[in-house]
């Protein structure tokens, strides 16, 4: 029957093994074969015959996953789950009821607290009869006592068991099962004596500079470079207290610092039965402040012999620390050739989608079935890279204000799409984006056969990317791919802080005023006539951004921006990314026209919120009288407290905000006389 | 209603190289008025610089602060004294025009202190006074920005004592006022004499405190006629008028207060345009559209149909589909009096009466045209006159036939209709054609030139020939063209639309793209009037 007929994919993955290897079983008749029009089906009812073979007696099948994350991650490994058959479960706390993703899910699981409360979303799994956790990436991702709470707890933890995790945990003990295993390291110092005096000898040694970081660290956190001896006591001290203060431990250890390296990973996958594979490497050296901006395979500077190295390095040093399911090992290449281990990454990572373009397997389905106790199903010599991959990260932040996060409604999303170019997006329309969480709004992906292929195919997918109704770093994206540093493959860890000075933020408001001119005069109003009409000559109006207002020429041909009209009397604006909400300037009453001038005369000031955020506190009340560098009002934005203070003596004459409002940048806050 | 066919091929050599003449015009024309309103007045960088350190906005930005977020400014004449008083008057010293304030369409006269400190030349009292006149035939509030210096003293002469100077700019609030059309004065700087009267004479007046002064003799008049050292401020500021005098009624901080508080009190005449005794229908864009899309200035493909040269005839219907809504136009007496186009149609969704000149006038198009405005104005419709006419036939045949008595006819008709009436001049404008058109004469209450447009007595050929006709005796017609030159040099550069638009002869040149905007608006503006019932005076027969 045909019915019965499936495809050599679905086979493979029933089985556990390639695609390839289920073609070579229907060629060499070890497989029953069923001829469906042109194609060589495998007989459905051969299967359950060649499964027991196939599957270990330790396997246990995956049919409820809960994923112990949130946004485009959920998305993707409801994807790879409705393939696989099994269901889905979106853990949503409350704040994120209504968010896009969450809906992505087969199943919706509530999360009383937060996602980092492993109490709480073990307790969800149980409610919600899940058999499996996924835990993603951050949060409880890389927490090994979690991950034995999970196994304790009857249910399958799809990451490394907890040990491998402590094994390569800590920096320290990191670098120690580097050395043994014979991987690359470099030379550094991980001692028990934390000595000034020991460390500075240490530093001498190893030659400077020398980067100091919490032992307990990551992320980047708490890391100094020290130049000389005679900055040691002082960094040193300071390196301490972040790193007491980050991680509850002052433990610091020592590393050459290698000036303007390149930041490549090597994906692999390992199963219980022995099987370990790497994917080959992804470049991910354009980052900014350590945070990855965009990612690529292959690496332009590994090639086939420094990937096998690497490979064969990142194999040992995980199975020596008894290292099960898909992990990524991070070396730094200096300008030498050398190689150097950095840490492990026990978890899937954010761009774990080049590889899979390069090499055509979906690891989210190989963490499945090695965590299921299955075998890989093939083998290193199976794994083979085709053409040339690179994801950008669409980020809520504004590029033209030091990448500080954005915030607020998205009115719409358009992602682009083509051959070649996969979107794994975690964000939609209605949703909003508030600063709690991680910014990511969706990972764009391009594929091609070269290198420049890819790289132009991205650039053109941003191109065409909108996310209407809050900015986005897309415009800093598509610049960045331009950039002759990128092209070159010479890119660094230092690089995108070297070359983006965003001298173009004027230019940017000049272009969205533009946009939004020409935005709001186009059509006709009610009555027939053209918006702003002025005789013999472009039509004119006044323009409000936030709270700048302009008078606008319309100019005469559109430039890059877009406008999208959201309202009778307001737009969006797009441009670069950059969004801006914006609309015919209503003339000033006569109190505001007032009060205007009265501020004009410098009798009062507006007090204006630095950064978006939640107001926290508003430590005044009107007719306070209040000292320069007085606490005016308390934001909580990117998890810190930021005080908004007084710029002069004066008095409290408006109080515009009120204890948990959510502001924007520019709102008005406190108004002072 | 029939639809106007367009029957110009686009894509013709001739009608593209008639476009590209338009645009080049109508490019010179957008460049003028760039020009005039850069740095957002008349005056040179350093005097703009000036006055905006004196707290003071530029005119144009006070006027548009004044309109409402969005709305059209119609501005009348904006090249008056064009190449006049050594081109250092740039739009007369002042900008007026129609614009929406507080939802009501109001009049808007500004001086530009940045130009001769905002005093009034002679073209600077005849643009004052053209604004007023609209602003009492359409019932118009007014509002004055007033930062001027009073009377340009040189030509004291020509800006005094006349009928038509300075006095009637007063006699004119006064009458407005009683007419119970609203006078609303905004003090942003000097009113300084004869200009004092603008604020005192009007409804409602703001002073800004700090520039705003209003007195009749300044300062050094003061010392000179008594020996009293007083500053501006002390002599008519803001703090004497709003709080001693009386003269002011509102005080305000700044110009953007003044203004605020300006829009506030036309907001408060809860100003109520009366129904019109038809019904307005939906506006519709006409029909034809260009099939050029990179002509974006020019929807209607309206410059490839305008011959280059103004011999060339066409056919009217072509500029009157590209005009109406939705090509729409109920044409009366198509087969009579050929000449003269008339019919009904929609602009804008207001219903208008249209007159287009399509060749000579004979006595069948005159008589034509009397009739038709008749029937516009028994229905209360507004006209439309677009003139491009060389004249009214000539020769035995046709004075024997009555041409004058005729022509007659439709003068009296014209000069007598009272429903609003707008001409544009969209080519020729000779002779007493011109007066049966709607002439400046025949109050219009707007009258626009498109920029390949020419006006005068007659054209400069036959003028330059009537008079070498007239001498005689020429030895050789050498010797009659270096007679003739000379004629028609004059009649070239007098016959150019800027000549005319410098003198206040029309409200300005308007690009043919923006015709039908500008009709809009000035119909807009005209309904604020009640459109009264056509006493005809006695028609010749």
């Amino acid at each position: 029957m045909v019915s019965d007929a499936i495809g050599p994919g679905e086979a493979a993955k029933r089985l556990g093994v390639t695609t390839r290897t289920v073609q070579r079983g229907l060629r060499e008749g070890k497989l029953p074969a069923v001829q469906v029009g042109a194609r060589l089906k495998v007989d459905a009812s051969a299967l359950a015959a060649v499964e027991p073979n196939a599957v270990p007696p330790n396997h246990r099948a995956i049919r409820r996953l809960l994923v112990a994350n949130r946004g485009e991650l959920v998305v993707r490994i409801a994807r790879t789950c409705r393939d696989m058959g099994i269901t889905c479960l979106a853990l949503v706390p409350e704040d994120q009821a209504r968010a896009w993703w969450s809906r992505q899910a087969d199943e919706i699981v509530p999360l009383a607290t937060t996602y980092l409360d492993a109490e709480a979303v073990l307790r969800a799994a149980r409610h919600a009869n899940a058999d499996a956790i996924h835990p993603g990436y951050g949060f409880l991702a890389e927490n090994a006592d979690f991950a034995d709470a999970v196994v304790a707890a009857g249910l399958i933890w799809v990451g490394p068991p907890g040990s491998a995790m402590r094994a390569l945990g800590d920096k320290a003990a990191g670098r120690r099962l580097a050395a043994s295993a014979g991987v690359p390291i470099l030379p550094g110092y991980e001692g028990q004596d934390q000595s000034d005096a020991r460390l500075t000898a240490e530093a001498e040694r190893i030659g400077f500079p020398v980067l100091a970081k919490p032992s307990a660290g990551g992320g980047g956190k708490g890391m100094h470079v020290i130049t000389s001896a005679e900055e040691c006591p002082e960094v040193l001290a300071q390196a301490r207290r972040e790193a007491k203060v980050a991680f509850a431990d002052e433990r610091l250890i020592l590393e050459r610092f290698i000036e303007r390296p390149r930041h490549v990973e090597i994906q692999f996958l390992i199963d219980s039965h022995g099987g370990a594979v790497h994917l080959g490497e992804r470049d991910c050296s354009l980052q900014r402040r350590h945070q990855k901006v965009i990612e690529e395979s292959p690496s332009p500077a590994v090639d086939a012999v420094l990937r096998e190295r690497l490979g064969g390095a990142a194999l040992r040093l995980a199975t020596a620390a008894g290292y099960v399911g898909a992990g990524t090992a991070e070396f730094l290449l200096d300008d030498r050739g050398g190689a150097f281990f950095l840490e492990v990454n026990a978890r899937l990572q954010v761009e774990h989608p080049v590889t899979e373009l390069v090499t055509g397997r979906d690891l989210v389905a190989d963490q499945l079935r090695i965590a299921a106790g299955q075998p890989l199903g093939f083998t290193q010599a199976d794994v083979s890279w085709h053409g040339h991959a690179a994801e950008a990260r669409l980020y809520a932040e504004d590029p033209w204000e030091g990448f500080l996060p954005a915030s607020g409604p998205i009115e719409s999303v358009e992602w682009p799409a083509g051959d070649g170019i996969r979107i794994d997006a975690g964000a939609g329309a209605g949703d909003v984006i508030g600063t709690r969480y991680d910014p990511l709004l969706a990972k764009i992906l391009a594929w091609a056969e070269t290198r420049d292929e890819a790289l132009n195919h991205l650039a053109a997918a941003l191109g065409t990317t909108r996310v209407s109704g809050l900015t986005t770093n897309r415009g800093f994206l598509e610049w960045l791919l331009q950039r002759p540093e990128v092209r070159t493959g010479d890119a660094r860890t230092d690089t995108i802080d070297a070359i983006w000075a965003p001298t173009d933020g004027p230019d940017l408001l000049d272009r969205s005023f533009a946009a939004a001119a020409t935005g709001l005069t186009a059509g006709k109003t009610a009555n027939g006539i053209a918006t702003g009409f002025r005789l013999n000559a472009r039509p004119a109006v006044r323009v409000r951004i936030g709270a700048d207002e302009r008078d606008v020429a319309v100019p005469v041909h559109v430039g890059p921006g877009i406008a999208t009209t959201i309202s009778s009397d307001e737009i969006l604006v797009d441009v670069s990314g950059r969004a801006y909400r914006a609309r015919l300037a209503p003339p000033p009453t006569v109190d505001e026209a007032l009060r205007h001038a009265q501020r004009d005369k410098g009798a009062i000031a507006t007090v204006v919120a630095p950064m978006p955020g939640q107001v926290l506190a508003v430590k005044v009340a009107e007719g306070d009288e209040v000292e320069p560098g007085q606490t005016l009002v308390v934001l909580e934005a990117m998890k810190m407290e930021n005080a908004v203070t007084a710029p002069a003596m004066a008095t409290v004459t408006r109080v515009l905000v009120a204890t948990g409002q959510q502001v924007q940048r520019g709102d008005a806050l406190v108004e002072l006389e | 209603m029939a639809v106007l066919k367009s029957h110009i091929e686009p894509r013709s050599d001739q009608s593209r190289a008639d476009a590209a003449a338009m645009r080049a015009l109508v490019a010179d024309l957008r460049a003028r008025t760039d020009t005039l309103a850069a740095g957002g007045a008349g005056g040179d960088e350093r005097s703009i610089a000036r006055h905006r350190e004196r707290g003071k906005l530029p005119v144009r930005e006070r006027i548009d602060r004044l309109l409402d977020p969005g709305a059209a400014f119609l501005e009348l004449s904006p090249l008056a004294a064009n190449g006049l008083y050594d081109d250092e008057a740039p739009g007369a010293g002042i900008v007026t025009g129609i614009g929406r304030v507080s939802g009501v369409e109001c009049v808007i006269v500004a001086n530009d202190a940045t130009v001769k400190g905002g005093t009034y030349l002679p073209m600077t009292v005849k643009k004052h006074l053209r604004a007023q006149e609209i602003a009492l035939a359409d019932r118009l509030p007014c509002i004055y920005l007033v930062d001027s210096g009073g009377a340009f003293l040189p030509l004291q002469d020509e800006v005094f004592p006349d009928r038509d100077h300075f006095g009637r700019i007063f006699y004119n609030q006064a009458q407005m006022s009683a007419r119970g059309i609203p006078q609303v004065a905004l003090v942003m700087g000097s009113c300084t004499a004869g200009g004092a009267y603008v604020p005192a004479m009007s409804d409602e007046t703001v002073i800004v405190r700090g520039t705003g002064t209003i007195f009749l003799g300044g300062p050094p008049l003061v010392k000179a006629a008594t020996g009293e050292d007083v500053t501006a401020e002390e002599l008519g500021g803001a703090a004497v008028h709003a709080r001693i005098s009386g003269v002011a009624d509102h005080e305000a901080l700044n110009d953007e207060h003044a203004l605020a508080i300006g829009r506030e009190i036309v907001a408060s005449l809860a100003w109520r345009k009366p129904d019109p005794p038809w019904e307005r229908l939906a506006s519709r864009p006409p029909a034809i559209e260009s099939t050029d899309s990179a002509a974006a200035d020019d929807p209607t493909g309206l410059y490839g149909v305008i011959p280059s040269d103004l011999r060339r005839g066409y056919d009217a219907r072509e500029v009157i589909a590209r005009l109406v809504d939705g090509s729409e136009f109920h044409e009366f007496k198509q087969g009579y009096g050929e000449t003269l186009v008339c019919g009904f149609a929609h602009l804008d969704g207001y219903p208008i009466g249209v007159l287009a000149n399509n060749g000579v006038l004979f006595s069948q198009s005159a008589l034509k045209g009397a009739h038709f405005i008749e029937l516009a104005c028994q229905r209360r419709v507004p006209l439309l006159f677009l003139q491009n006419i060389t004249g009214f036939m000539v020769g035995r045949e046709y004075e024997a036939g009555g041409i004058a008595k005729d022509g007659a006819k439709l003068v009296t008709a014209v000069a007598c209709a009272a429903v609003p009436k707008f001409t544009v001049i969209t080519g020729g404008s000779f002779g007493a054609g011109n007066y049966a058109m709607a002439g400046r004469a025949y109050g219009s209450r707007g009258l626009w030139m498109w920029p390949n447009a020419r006006i005068s007595v007659m054209g400069g050929q036959q003028a330059a020939r009537v008079l070498s006709t007239v001498r005689g005796g020429f030895a050789d017609d050498a010797a009659r063209d270096a007679f003739e030159a000379p004629i028609l040099e004059q009649y070239e550069a007098e016959g150019s639309p800027y000549h005319s638009t410098a003198r206040l002869w029309d409200d300005g040149i308007v690009d043919p793209a923006q015709t039908r905007d500008v009709l809009a608006l000035a119909i807009s503006a005209a309904l604020n009037a009640t459109i009264e019932e056509t006493r005809f005076g006695v028609f010749r027969m």
